[in-house]
């Protein structure tokens, strides 16, 4: 398939899809705090336009619903949530140490890689015009638990955790045009109610263990 | 006959304008500068004085300085004049531009590169060391970013000749591909690290422990200084003329026609002022970064250039 | 060819053919320039305790081997001739064997010779099974199926690349290239491992069936890492000829990289863009013997100067050696990839093969191969580094010692053979068009395909793919330069004010005003790469130690920077793969328990199972 066979607004589509594979990239490689949050403040907002960009193209209205949750959600709540705890806990300066960011970025283009190789079947099946997006999609998950396995902090490992779901939700806006409203919903109730409980966690956390990084948490265990 | 060498009329004319306007877009670029940090700029042609003045003087050679140190200002000229001949300016298709290719483009600026590093050496001063070797560093990480936007460019339009590359992306219509866009912007990461602005380099530095590339020059004085100087302007010029004529090639004259020809000057006329403005409120805004978070910039044009060819492989071609 | 040599019912046969050709000119050229500049340089050894004439029959066997495995056209006849060849070249290595650390690494070079020689025979051995006969006739006959094949590739792999000196089997290249005599370097260096890539040509492209895709994308990898890593190596080095040893480690990966894309492309159908990558690695096969054999004399001349290996001992030499300077100067444009010269136009070619892979059908291939164009060009750029760093410490700069002072250019004979390779790499490079008209004769006697364009507008003009994909014309980028220079030597000369400006002066030199230079304020080797070595940490292994000591009056300390750098293959394989051997060997120790009863205990019991097994 070639991308001048593909109407504008698809190309688009497929152009946002790209900057949402940045934008996971770029949380990969960020080490401070506050970058990360904003970046993904970011892609929420990519989400949240690529979603109401299918909806504009192929004409389905409840998908504009769904932008408007994701932009509020993803882009805006949890963002903001992260941004007070950041300030709360005096996190400003604090910044991740991460440990071969040169080979992590390569682990990351082999992913991409391996999830088109995977993709490829899925996409043959799919209905859908964009269809090279599944696969940036499912390479956004792939990144988003790359990044929780490489991360130490807690806020970076909700804003892995965070990476994950925009990339599922992706792949469902994507591949089906959406899921069924209901099922969007509650995802969002979901991300909602998850993002409180972290906001929770983190104050059990660090008074238990004084710190924020999840490295630490092996103490609790009970068997030194 | 006369048609062959009508060709290569344009194309030597379109390589003297490359050089002899290449000073005209850095006193641009120093003007608006000067405009927006509310200080008086210098006249339009204060780059052709200074190099006429330099031209004008006694050269004053470090006594440890080698043969190679003399030779280098000229090797470094002449490539990045050959260079400017492969890079379309106002017209395509040109008998000069299938001399070499974007890639062999590549090599000019590594060879112009290594040459000037030498030199640096060769004095054997501290900072000549410094200099040349911060700017191998810079180079030997811009330039597989750059080598990577080259490769997405060659897949996007099949051929690495600038000539067509700009031809065939001037044909293909409207279309939004995300791998241009990533090669665009980390062609521009790279087009800032390699002609030394800042924030990687500061072009108006001196006596400071930052500078990369002035540190390489340090020891030069009149004529060799003055070509020097010319060849970075016209390096400037180059990779502005790169990034205004492949990603924004609307405008370059396809034939050889004078109307034409016309046209395609005026069009990256216009296209060059409006980057000249955008660098200079660029160098404005954002501050120098300190020499170890250059690695991290570049690793950001790498990664970009990565993706270009990624996402062009990936998402437009199944 | 059949010969009476060999064993009664097993004679040795050879053959001559265009690939054999091409690799006994690389043969030829490295010992014509080592025959003339040996004379010269061994009078270093006359008064050394091993005599003379030890150099000069190993020297003579170990030519003698390395064109007899060229030509050899039977396994039996190349398995000799490749011992002789490693036999020969082990002694050359440990010809001064006063020094312990030249038989360890003579030790090294050995052992893993014979590991491969053996990976190596497996390898034949597979392919004879199936052939019937030792004989490559026989073998190219035979068709052992995909997985027998992958065996006898992988074998091939494991044996030439090891002898190659590919990552990470490179072990024994930077210990035993640095303890030779120089022109023995030159000729391991130069000729021996093109002789293993050789060996590894004949196998997989003539003498097993089509090759597979699958076997183009373990090639590429290796090839990508043997190239940076090697390279990554080279950066830090500050020994001269260790240096250049990784470097030929970088330049097998880049040869392989071309192989890799040879065969991936092939093995998709693609004939004629294999072809092209088949091209581009035996240009640069030719191209790495002239350049790598031009510094590794040209690091004889130093060495011979100054005594010194160290880089950080010399500077200054374009002084005292005005054209070894010039003519290593040309070696390290070369190998650094930098047009017009010899190097860019091979990597040129692998850049021009990669970019063709929007052809392939499998889209994991065509985001695999830009990856491996990407590698090449980081590769590369590095490269450029690392000799911009040998070439501005060693020759310009001020001589750090007393020895790297006093004039004493190479002799003729010497400057002669450096000026051969020298010439050689400006001609290969600006006549890459004819060149590779001449090298497309090897895959078509190889495959029976030719290349269909990459000379279509004559000599003047590369056009690998088609005219309007890519094309490079050296000689007119030569002229280009010698034009514009020329334009300005008349402006200069002809049209500048007359009387205005005079000769130039000499004066200190100005170095922002801090007064007048010593030798010691330069950078040294280790500062120039050291902001290499921040950014690509993880690649090295290095132990660093700051000493700090009060002096005498309390405000001064002195303080003492040491560094040494570790090649981290040793720790994540070797140093394993011996601790696990060691383990296995003290296991079997324990049969050895020195009871005489024990043993005929041991006899018995064979017995018994081998009288189960017959019956």
């Amino acid at each position: 398939m070639d991308l001048a066979r593909l109407s504008l607004q698809e190309q688009a589509i497929v152009a946002l899809a790209a900057l949402i594979l940045f934008t996971s990239f770029a949380l990969l490689a960020q080490s401070r705090l506050l970058a990360i949050v904003k970046t993904f403040a970011w892609q929420g907002a990519l989400v949240a336009l690529t979603t109401a960009l299918v909806g504009y193209a192929t004409r389905s209205p409840h998908l504009y619903v769904s932008a408007l949750i994701t932009l509020a959600l993803k882009a805006l709540f949890v963002p903001w949530l992260l941004y007070r705890l950041i300030h709360r806990f005096k996190l400003l300066r604090e910044q991740e140490t991460l440990v071969h960011s040169g080979t992590v970025l390569l682990l990351g283009t082999a992913l991409v890689i391996f999830s088109y190789h995977v993709a490829l079947p899925i996409e043959q099946l799919a209905q859908s015009s964009t269809r090279p997006v599944i696969a940036v999609s499912l390479a956004q998950v792939l990144l988003g638990m790359l990044m929780l396995i490489t991360r130490g902090k807690a806020v970076s490992q909700v804003v892995g955790f965070m990476a994950i779901e925009n990339g599922l939700f992706f792949a469902a806006v994507a591949a089906t045009h959406g899921m069924p409203m209901i099922v969007e919903l509650g995802a969002a109730f979901d991300v909602l109610v998850a993002a409180v409980i972290f906001g929770v966690f983190f104050f059990h956390i660090r008074d238990s263990i004084d710190s924020l990084d999840v490295d630490q948490l092996h103490r609790l265990s009970e068997t030194e | 006959m006369v048609d062959i060498l009508i060709d290569w009329l344009v194309a030597l004319l379109q390589t003297l304008a490359f050089v002899v306007l290449a000073p005209l877009f850095a006193s641009l670029v120093k003007r608006v500068k000067c405009r927006l940090q509310n200080r008086r700029p210098p006249p339009w042609l204060q780059p052709y004085r200074d190099l006429r003045k330099l031209f004008g003087k006694q050269v004053l050679l470090a006594e440890t300085a080698s043969p190679l140190f003399r030779l280098a200002p000229y090797i470094v000229f002449a490539v990045t004049v050959m260079a400017a001949s492969v890079v379309p300016l106002f017209a395509v298709d040109l008998p000069t531009a299938a001399t070499a290719d974007a890639i062999v483009l590549v090599g000019f600026f590594a060879f112009s590169r290594v040459f000037l590093a030498l030199a640096g050496m060769d004095v054997g001063t501290a900072f000549g060391g410094m200099g040349a070797s911060r700017e191998m560093l810079v180079g030997a990480l811009a330039e597989p970013a750059l080598l990577m936007v080259i490769f997405t460019l060659a897949m996007v339009a099949s051929s690495t000749n600038l000539s067509t590359v700009v031809t065939a992306l001037l044909h293909q219509g409207v279309i939004l591909r995300p791998s241009l866009l990533f090669a665009l912007l980390a062609l521009l990461l790279v087009a800032i690290a390699e002609t030394g602005r800042i924030p990687v380099d500061n072009p108006a530095t001196h006596l400071e422990l930052t500078m990369i590339h002035e540190a390489m020059v340090l020891e030069y004085t009149a004529r060799q200084l003055a070509l020097i100087e010319w060849a970075a302007q016209l390096k400037l010029t180059l990779y502005a003329v790169l990034i205004a004529n492949t990603f924004f090639p609307w405008g370059i004259a396809e034939d050889i026609a004078p109307l034409s020809l016309l046209r395609g000057m005026a069009a990256v006329v216009l296209k060059l002022a409006l980057l000249g403005m955008l660098l200079a409120i660029a160098e404005t805004v954002v501050a120098k970064m300190r020499l170890f978070r250059v690695p991290g910039f570049l690793a950001l044009a790498l990664v970009l250039a990565l993706l270009g060819m990624l996402s062009y492989n990936v998402l437009e071609v199944t | 060819m059949q010969l009476s040599l060999g064993l009664p019912w097993l004679p040795w046969h050879l053959r001559l053919d265009a690939l054999a050709g091409l690799f006994l000119m690389i043969i030829g050229l490295g010992t014509l320039a080592i025959s003339l500049y040996a004379p010269a340089y061994i009078e270093e050894y006359r008064h050394g305790p091993q005599p003379l004439a030890v150099l000069q029959i190993f020297t003579g066997l170990f030519i003698a081997g390395m064109e007899l495995v060229v030509l050899a056209d039977d396994a039996f006849a190349f398995m000799v001739a490749w011992e002789l060849m490693s036999l020969a070249s082990y002694f050359l290595v440990t010809y001064q064997h006063q020094h312990a650390a030249n038989r360890r690494a003579g030790f090294l070079y050995l052992v893993m010779a014979h590991i491969s020689g053996l990976a190596i025979l497996l390898g034949f051995g597979v392919l004879a099974a199936f052939g019937g006969a030792f004989t490559f006739a026989a073998m190219r006959a035979a068709d052992p199926g995909l997985i027998w094949s992958s065996v006898a590739f992988a074998l091939a792999l494991a044996g030439f690349g090891m002898k190659a000196g590919l990552v990470p089997l490179h072990a024994w290249l930077p210990e035993a290239h640095p303890v030779a005599p120089s022109h023995i370097s030159a000729l391991m260096s130069g000729v021996m491992l093109k002789v293993a890539v050789y060996g590894f040509i004949r196998v997989v492209f003539d003498l097993l069936p089509a090759p597979h895709w699958g076997w183009g994308v373990a090639l590429l990898v290796v090839g990508s890492v043997s190239a940076l890593f090697g390279i990554l190596y080279a950066l830090l080095q500050t020994d001269l000829k260790r240096l250049l040893a990784y470097s030929s480690a970088e330049n097998i990966g880049i040869i392989f990289i071309g192989l890799g894309l040879a065969v991936i492309f092939i093995g998709t159908g693609h004939t004629a863009l294999g072809i092209l990558g088949l091209v581009a690695a035996l240009y640069h096969c030719l191209n790495h013997s002239l350049f790598k054999g031009l510094l590794f004399l040209g690091a004889g001349a130093v060495i011979q100067h100054t005594h010194e290996h160290d880089l950080e001992r010399m500077g200054g030499l374009l002084k005292p050696m005005p054209w070894t300077g010039l003519l290593f100067l040309i070696g390290i444009l070369a190998i650094s990839a930098l047009p017009p010269l010899n190097g860019f136009a091979s990597e040129w070619l692998i850049f021009q093969t990669a970019l063709q892979a929007p052809v392939l059908q499998n889209g994991v291939m065509r985001a695999v191969i830009p990856l491996a164009a990407a590698m090449l060009a980081l590769t590369g750029a590095v490269a450029a580094a690392c000799f911009v760093k040998v070439y501005g410490i060693a020759f310009l700069g001020q001589p750090r010692t007393r020895h790297a002072r006093h004039p004493h250019d190479a002799s003729t004979g010497m400057k002669l053979a450096m000026g051969l390779q020298a010439l050689a790499c400006v001609l290969l490079g600006v006549f890459a068009a004819p060149t590779v008209a001449l090298l497309e004769r090897i895959p078509a006697v190889l495959l029976d395909a030719r290349l269909p364009s990459a000379t279509q507008l004559g000599w003047l003009w590369l056009t690998p793919i088609a005219p309007e994909v890519a094309s490079y014309s050296a000689p007119l980028v030569v002229l280009g330069v010698l034009a514009a220079v020329g334009t300005w030597a008349f402006i200069r000369f002809w049209l500048r004010p007359r009387g205005k400006v005079g000769a130039l002066r000499r004066g200190p030199a100005w170095d922002c005003g801090f007064g007048p230079l010593s030798p010691r304020m330069q950078y040294t080797a280790e500062s120039f790469s050291q902001p290499f070595r921040r950014v690509f940490r993880p690649a090295w292994q290095i132990r660093e130690e700051l000493v700090k000591s009060p002096l005498e009056s309390p405000p001064f300390w002195e303080i003492r920077y040491q560094s040494q750098l570790g090649d981290i293959t040793w720790n994540w394989l070797y140093q394993p793969l011996a601790r696990t051997i060691q383990r296995a060997a003290q296991q079997v120790g324990r049969l050895q328990t020195g009871h005489l009863r024990h043993y005929l205990g041991y006899s018995f019991v064979t017995v018994l199972v081998l009288l189960w097994l017959i019956s």
